[in-house]
């Protein structure tokens, strides 16, 4: 049991973990803003950012990549911005227009390009490959200590933790401003703060959160993760420290018990293959939001608990 | 009434009133302001001396809150120049405190008011550093000041309209400004908000500080202030309320839009 589950499951299970955090984590942020569909914006654009990075490079190798969906995240936020600004239409509009026409160019792109040497298709966009981040170089818990094991890792697992490192420190010295920008920008503007580049700023940090976990865990959990914990979390707190603690919680929630779902729950049903771990994190982060939404204590909609 | 406070602040090329030693608390040259193409705000000067209180009225539209916003640099002029205390904003922010209109955020944002009010604070607390006894004890005594003690724990989304606006004075109030700067602090709010919200800012003016206010309601400009900037897209008359409140000036403003009684009630008598 132990090295299998080394072996097998504990990577898998990590860099789940580690991609819910932190997408989940800017999510807080994105959700009260009410720019939501930013995260969804950005975890589509990734597509056609990676398809047009590997006829560039010839290369599925991890650097060109990450430039490719980073581009492709940034050219969406312009387009975006530009056309709610040229078109006058509002910002939820914009964003749909932009991203599923990108994501579409991008489905196109794939299609016609010879990409049958190499793993990347429609189906990897959108559900990952996470049941095969497997180390197979485990033996057992020892080998979490052993250097020559450790170099086996699947390289999604550091790449994601160095995300959300980066995340974590990022939001730490940004949560002020960020804090102020989002509920009074005018008022933070008068400080002196740069509300422009503070959103960009969430906006960019959303698209490394997106396209570190986009490849390893593809673009059902990236989507997910942006809004279902932290909604979750605004149902259970009225703190923002609060809120984002409990989006983290929900988050690494829906990691495991999706993993494990995916993994056991037809055999416990009696169905002999286990299903899409992506899909099933996403739908448990979904339950969860519909049980905080039943029975967390702060869950009134938005505007309702207004006394006049 | 000028103020006294004393200030070590360089001026940098100020324009002295004859009457006043002290640069004006704020000075707007040529302030042209378009949203796509009509101007909102054409063409406008505007001095405040220090230590009043001016109300800034006109109808509906009349670009009040697109001037007040270009002072703060909150939206970008066309054209014209605007000097705080003789600075450029960039210089006189940490003298400057905005409240703006209460409608203009979500109020459903998961904070506490006492976490609001130490967003006033923010010049000194920076990006990390601790918040101390000290800052909250600051900030609580800026909640007594404008009745809102007892709520320093409440969620915002708790409170009552006038709550609201009291919280965000008290959020002004912390950052302990010379020119107060205030979107319409009166809409919408309880008689009794309103006492106590034009209380404080009577206390400001007799600490020397400089108020200038957004106002829609003709009836309390005599009571409230001593300075009225009249403004329809063009500014229409400007001077003490003595000078400028007379029905006249208020039917240029309105463009004969004001009734008969708002008149009576407003410019005429008193």
């Amino acid at each position: 049991m132990g090295a299998e589950f080394v072996a097998l499951s504990l990577p898998p299970l990590l860099i789940g973990i580690l991609a819910a955090v932190t997408c989940a984590l800017p999510g807080n942020f994105l959700l009260l803003r009410r720019q939501a569909l930013i995260g969804d914006a950005i975890s589509h654009v990734v597509l056609p950012g990676i398809v047009v990075a590997f006829l560039l490079t010839g290369t599925i190798a991890t650097l060109p990549m990450l430039l490719g969906a980073a581009g492709a995240a940034l050219l969406a936020v312009i387009l975006i911005e530009g056309v709610r600004r040229t078109a006058r239409i509002e910002a939820g509009a914009a964003m749909g227009v932009v991203f599923t026409s990108l994501f579409a160019a991008g489905v196109l792109l794939l299609e016609q390009s010879d990409t049958s040497a190499v793993h990347l298709d429609v189906e990897h966009a959108l559900y990952g490959n996470l049941e095969s981040l497997i180390w197979l170089d485990a033996t057992g818990w020892a080998s979490l200590v052993d250097p020559v094991a450790l170099s086996g890792l699947p390289p999604e697992l550091p790449r994601m933790a160095l995300a959300l490192l980066i995340v974590v420190l990022a939001l730490r010295l940004m949560w002020r401003p960020l804090a102020m920008a989002t509920f009074d920008e005018g008022f933070a503007a008068t400080l002196g703060l740069p509300v422009r580049a503070i959103g960009l700023g969430l906006v960019m940090l959303a698209a490394l959160a997106a396209v570190a976990a986009f490849d390893a865990v593809g673009s059902i959990i990236v989507i997910a993760m942006f809004i279902c914990p932290p909604a979750s979390a605004r149902m259970m707190t009225d703190r923002l420290g609060a809120q984002v603690g409990w989006s983290v919680v929900f988050a690494i929630l829906s990691a495991v018990l999706g993993y494990v779902a995916a993994g056991y729950g037809p055999l416990w049903l009696g169905y002999d293959n286990s299903v899409s771990a992506a899909g099933m994190i996403a739908t448990v982060s979904g339950l969860i939001l519909g049980i905080t939404m039943l029975i967390g204590p702060r869950r009134h909609p938005a505007g309702l608990a207004r006394q006049g | 009434m000028v103020a006294m406070k004393d200030t070590n602040v360089v001026q940098a090329a100020p324009r002295m009133g004859a009457a006043h030693a002290l640069p004006p608390a704020l000075s707007v040259a040529g302030l042209t302001v378009a949203y796509g193409e009509k101007p909102a705000v054409f063409s406008v000067d505007m001095t405040v001396a220090q230590g009043t209180m001016t109300a800034i009225v006109g109808p509906n539209g009349a670009g009040k809150s697109t001037l007040l916003k270009a002072v703060l640099g909150l939206v970008k002029p066309l054209s014209g120049e605007v000097r705080l205390f003789g600075l450029a904003l960039s210089r006189a922010r940490d003298r400057i405190a905005y409240v703006p209109q209460r409608a203009s955020v979500d109020w459903d944002f998961p904070a506490r008011v006492i976490d609001v009010v130490l967003m006033g604070l923010h010049r000194e607390l920076g990006l990390l550093r601790r918040v101390r006894p000290e800052h909250l004890d600051r900030a609580r005594a800026c909640l007594a000041r404008v009745g809102m003690q007892d709520f320093a724990t409440r969620q915002i989304g708790q409170l009552s309209g006038g709550q609201q606006q009291r919280v965000f004075l008290a959020r002004a109030l912390v950052q302990q400004a010379d020119l107060y700067l205030l979107d319409e602090p009166f809409a919408g709010v309880d008689a009794a908000t309103e006492k106590a919200i034009i209380a404080v800012l009577k206390e400001l003016q007799a600490e020397g500080r400089t108020i200038v206010a957004v106002h829609h309601d003709l009836s309390t400009v005599r009571a409230y202030f001593d300075h009225l900037f009249l403004i329809n897209t063009r500014a229409i008359a400007a001077g003490p309320v003595a000078d400028v409140f007379t029905s006249e000036n208020l039917q240029r403003a309105y463009g004969g839009r004001l009734g008969e009684a708002q008149l009576a009630g407003g410019a005429v008598t008193g």
